[in-house]
């Protein structure tokens, strides 16, 4: 191998430089140990680039060596340490650590167990409070479903079918009449949503002549869960009807929008 | 010693051996430092942790890869040119484009006796404008043969014997 050309070539400024391949650099390390020359023009490249990026350094801080070791924890441990003989340390060094680890495991064990056991008890209280809700919720709605009931069971109340008509066959209503406190219970279960713009309005009607008398019309007919409205009503009524109206109510009914019609059977 | 004992209890996490090697590097890495953030405090912020990332990385080098300057050298460019990417150092508006090397030994507020002791400055000037270039893109900002060849715009075949040409001026100059 002609040593000359290779050292010419340039190659040796670019392994100083950092730029070639793995692969070149391990042949460049293997020739430097089989030829002094081209060890040492390895070494004069690389100490003229740091004479020269030296130079360029305007003088470092001659404190950060020591924050470096100060960084690195350098120092630290140069405290001597009077030795024990060997067997003596290890039999104690080695129990004492032993056991200290063990005991260090169960406190962790310990507080693992205790905090899981907190998040469980926080888990509980936060079911029975959620139990607590629904139990008094299933209370509310008996009692209302309870009041009801004695409502429509009281001997004084007649209850009037209303059947749907015209293209609304399908649609049917009930009203439940206690003429004693001239109210009515109205079940409006078999009436469709009202669209947006039109709401239900009731109807008292006395059949001759022909008259209808408004009892109001049902606001809150679609976020009503059990579509079961209180009406007053001390009316002689002789039938009752139930039309869908723009929203405000009508003055007198919208014929074409007769859901449902009944007559009270007369006694 | 040898460099390769001294590299050996360096990795074997020698205190000494890294305070030796330390004094060998420290000014060069300084300077290829400084050479990139152009900021005395930042300069040796970076320089810190260059000496620290290399105590922590020490067994990854290995002399069969190239030589310990060079481990180094790579490590300090990259830490530095990574500062000057970062936010903090892009907020603080320095602008780098057009500096090299040589205009730090050329601006007067750097020329204290202790650069000047071997009369380098008078030699670098000496140095061909394509010469300063050249060490400054291989040497202190790692580019490959490649992007210096595109840099300069010559062909890439003549980077390594045109490099080798400027390092012989060089060594001429300091080593004499």
């Amino acid at each position: 191998m002609d040593i000359k050309a290779y050292i010419d070539s340039g190659i040796l400024e670019q392994y100083v430089a950092g730029s070639l391949s793995e692969q070149e650099n391990k042949e460049i390390y293997t020739l430097m140990q089989e030829h002094p020359e081209i060890l040492q023009e390895v070494l004069e490249i690389e100490a003229a680039v740091i004479e020269l990026s030296s130079a360029i350094s305007p003088g470092e801080n001659t404190q950060l060596l020591q924050r470096i070791k100060d960084q690195l924890r350098f120092d630290k441990d140069d405290t001597k340490v009077v030795k024990m003989s060997q067997s003596q340390t290890n039999w104690f060094a080695y129990t004492g650590w032993a056991a200290a680890l063990i005991v260090v495991a169960g406190l962790l064990w310990t507080i693992n167990q205790k905090q899981q056991l907190e998040t469980q008890v926080s888990d509980m209280d936060i079911e029975n409070l959620y139990l607590e809700q629904q139990i008094e919720q299933a209370k509310t709605d008996l009692a209302v479903k309870e009041n009801l009931l004695n409502i429509l069971r009281d001997k004084d109340i007649i209850s009037i079918p209303l059947g749907g008509q015209g293209n609304f066959e399908s649609s049917y209503a009930k009203v439940y009449w206690n003429k004693t406190d001239n109210t009515i219970y109205l079940d409006a279960q078999g009436l469709p949503q009202a669209p947006s713009g039109k709401v239900w309005q009731v109807w008292s009607l006395t059949l001759n002549p022909l008259t209808p008398t408004s009892l109001g019309t049902i606001d809150n007919f679609n976020d009503d869960d059990n579509k079961i409205f209180t009406i007053a009503n001390n009316n002689e009524s002789q039938a009752f009807g139930i039309t869908l109206e723009p929203t405000g109510g009508s003055d007198s009914p919208t014929m074409e929008q007769l859901y449902t019609l009944g007559v009270v059977s007369q006694p | 010693m040898s460099l390769d004992t001294l590299v050996t209890q360096f990795q074997n996490k020698d205190e000494k051996a890294f305070e030796k090697l330390y004094t060998m590097y420290s000014n060069s890495m300084h300077g290829v430092i400084y050479n990139i953030v152009r900021d005395h405090d930042i300069a040796e912020e970076v320089m810190q942790d260059v000496f620290i990332k290399a105590w922590h990385r020490a067994d990854s080098y290995n002399s069969s890869k190239g030589r310990f300057f060079t481990w180094l050298l790579n490590i300090a460019r990259n830490a530095a040119i990574d500062k000057t990417r970062s936010k903090a150092f892009k907020n603080s508006g320095k602008n780098l484009n057009a500096e090299f090397f040589v205009d730090i030994l050329e601006s007067s507020e750097n020329l204290n006796d202790k650069i000047d002791a071997i009369g380098i400055t008078k030699y670098v000037k000496a140095l061909g404008e394509k010469c300063k270039k050249i060490i400054e893109f291989l040497y202190f900002k790692g580019y490959t043969q490649k992007e210096a060849a595109e840099e300069l715009n010559i062909p890439i075949g003549t980077i390594k014997t045109r490099n080798r040409n400027c390092i012989k001026d060089l060594r001429a100059m300091v080593l004499e």
